[in-house]
């Protein structure tokens, strides 16, 4: 208890402070005012918040469907795939990335093979270092955390429900629509949000895309700590950013804990 | 069986395969491609060679395979520690109290990992705790980020935990001391030893925090790949990353083996 204070809390609270003491000294709203003021927060605060939703919602999607065929029609090999997805968790998200500057990068496979077709100097992938690269990668590696829960809810979900619906005539698209959807429901929301907090956090992606027109929050904090020193304008961001993310992470145990209920 | 018809149960799993394959087995095997390779201008690498990898095994790379090493098992081992004693407090306490300390304990989960780094670099760059520079810094800040999980999954496991051991066990005249060495803890091994894994993994592919904080002489494998690729040396960067992998999976197959002797004892 006194360990984590120590070592959490207190530098937390330290970030507070900061964040209200400018550079010329005393205690103001200074760092604040200057910080809504500029042009640089505001971008990176709508650009984080519409990745994030982006992104959550694109995980959701995939995430249900792919769930759904596993669970679902399974194939030889699906127990394989569910336990990859699970290795999947474990690596850290920029590889994804480092991955996604090879398929797409300027000289990538796609670009290649595109310009080893048609014989043209440049391929159409461009997208690598805009916003939309950044949400490629955040989906791909963030859809593995809805499909979790999903899998587990789905293994719980009494297979007779669904052949008495089938034997009455209900195709599959009924089917998912009735029965399987009102039962994912749970696992949905706590996967979403649960998603949605981590997208808002993302430093590695973002970083690694080395994209100079996406700027999140987290990378804001780190661009104005380590590369420019301000740190109460870092504090700022950063009490903004905690202050998003824990409100939705309080937002996800409530969900969560009605789910198991 | 939601699908019955054979051509449809085809068209599905196409469209998973379409789906899947791409996004989720592609980019690994493109990082493993691209670790052998020196040129990947068309449909395929080229130019194999594993020079690459005696970069990624030698010098500055070992060096910081050894860091990324050195600061997860002790980063684990600590938040294994801090999280299983609060987690074994929580459960002795009052209702309402253990809620705010769970609360508490979970915080670490939803605060941005850069945060994270921000405050332990502002708090230890400042007396009374002058850690800025030193190993010590990043091997707190890891140990912060990863306790929270390392709490979750034991007080999960202690809430299933059947009661009636503990009381049998101290019925019989044994110290509170005594049921939780030799009744509690080897109950709750399996739990531990998947923690202790969970947490490794994590500390391993930790980025945000450490590079607010990484000192010159302490440069985990995250952070080397990170400066190889910025600097445009993406093989050789992949190679790091394919090291990075490999030894998490070990490590992880290893845990797993623990958990599985402990669970037949």
């Amino acid at each position: 208890m006194a360990v984590l204070a120590l070592v959490f809390l207190y530098p937390l609270a330290l970030v507070v402070r900061q964040s209200f003491q400018p550079d010329t000294g005393g205690t103001s709203l200074e760092p604040y005012t200057d910080v809504f003021a500029s042009s640089a927060f505001r971008e990176a605060l709508w650009t984080t918040v519409w990745l994030a939703v982006a992104a959550t919602a694109g995980c959701l999607v995939l995430g249900f469907v792919l769930a759904l065929v596993i669970a679902f029609v399974p194939f030889p090999g699906a127990r394989a795939v569910s336990r990859f997805i699970d290795v999947f968790l474990s690596f850290p998200s920029f590889l994804i990335t480092l991955a996604l500057l090879f398929i797409y990068g300027t000289v990538g496979m796609a670009n290649g093979a595109w310009t080893d077709l048609t014989g043209a100097d440049q391929g159409p992938f461009q997208f690598l270092t805009t916003p939309w690269g950044v949400l490629l990668a955040e989906i791909t590696y963030f859809t593995p955390f809805v499909m979790r829960p999903l899998l587990a809810a789905f293994s719980q979900l009494d297979p007779g429900q669904l052949e008495a619906a089938s034997s009455l005539g209900a195709r599959a698209p009924r089917i998912v629509r009735r029965i399987i959807l009102p039962e994912a429901l749970p696992a949905l929301a706590a996967g979403g949000s649960l998603v949605l907090v981590l997208c808002l956090n993302e430093f590695g992606i973002v970083l690694f895309t080395g994209a100079k027109g996406v700027t999140t929050l987290p990378t804001l904090v780190y661009g104005k700590a380590i590369l420019e020193s301000d740190y109460p304008g870092a504090c700022v961001v950063a009490v903004v950013n905690v202050l998003i993310s824990v409100g939705l992470y309080g937002l996800y145990r409530v969900v969560s804990r009605r789910a198991g209920a | 069986m939601l699908v019955h018809s054979r051509g449809a149960r085809w068209a599905v799993w196409a469209v998973f395969l379409v789906l899947f394959l791409p996004l989720f087995a592609l980019p690994l095997l493109v990082v493993l491609g691209a670790s052998f390779a020196t040129h990947w201008s068309s449909v395929l690498p080229s130019g194999l060679t594993t020079a690459h990898y005696e970069a990624a095994t030698r010098g500055e790379a070992l060096q910081a395979l050894t860091t990324s090493l050195v600061t997860a098992t002790t980063a684990s081992l600590l938040a294994l520690a801090t999280g299983t004693w609060a987690a074994l407090a929580a459960a002795a306490l009052k209702r309402r109290h253990r809620k705010a300390l769970d609360a508490l304990f979970v915080l670490p989960l939803a605060v941005p990992s850069v945060v994270v780094g921000l405050a332990t670099l502002v708090a230890f760059s400042q007396p009374p705790m002058l850690l800025n520079g030193t190993r010590w810094i990043v091997i707190i800040a890891h140990s912060v980020l990863v306790t929270a999980f390392a709490h979750q999954s034991v007080s999960a496991a202690l809430a299933r935990l059947d009661p009636a051991y503990e009381q049998a066990a101290a019925s019989l005249g044994a110290t509170p001391a005594y049921v939780l060495w030799r009744v509690k803890l080897p109950l709750l091994l399996p739990s531990l030893t998947a923690a202790a894994g969970l947490c490794f993994a994590l500390s391993m592919g930790e980025l945000s925090a450490t590079m607010m904080l990484y000192p010159p002489d302490w440069t985990p494998l995250p952070v080397l790949i990170y400066a190889a690729t910025d600097r445009g040396a993406l093989f050789t960067g992949s190679a790091v990353a394919v090291v990075l992998m490999t030894a998490t999976l070990l490590v992880l197959l290893a845990v797993s083996r623990i958990r599985t002797r402990a669970s037949y004892r």
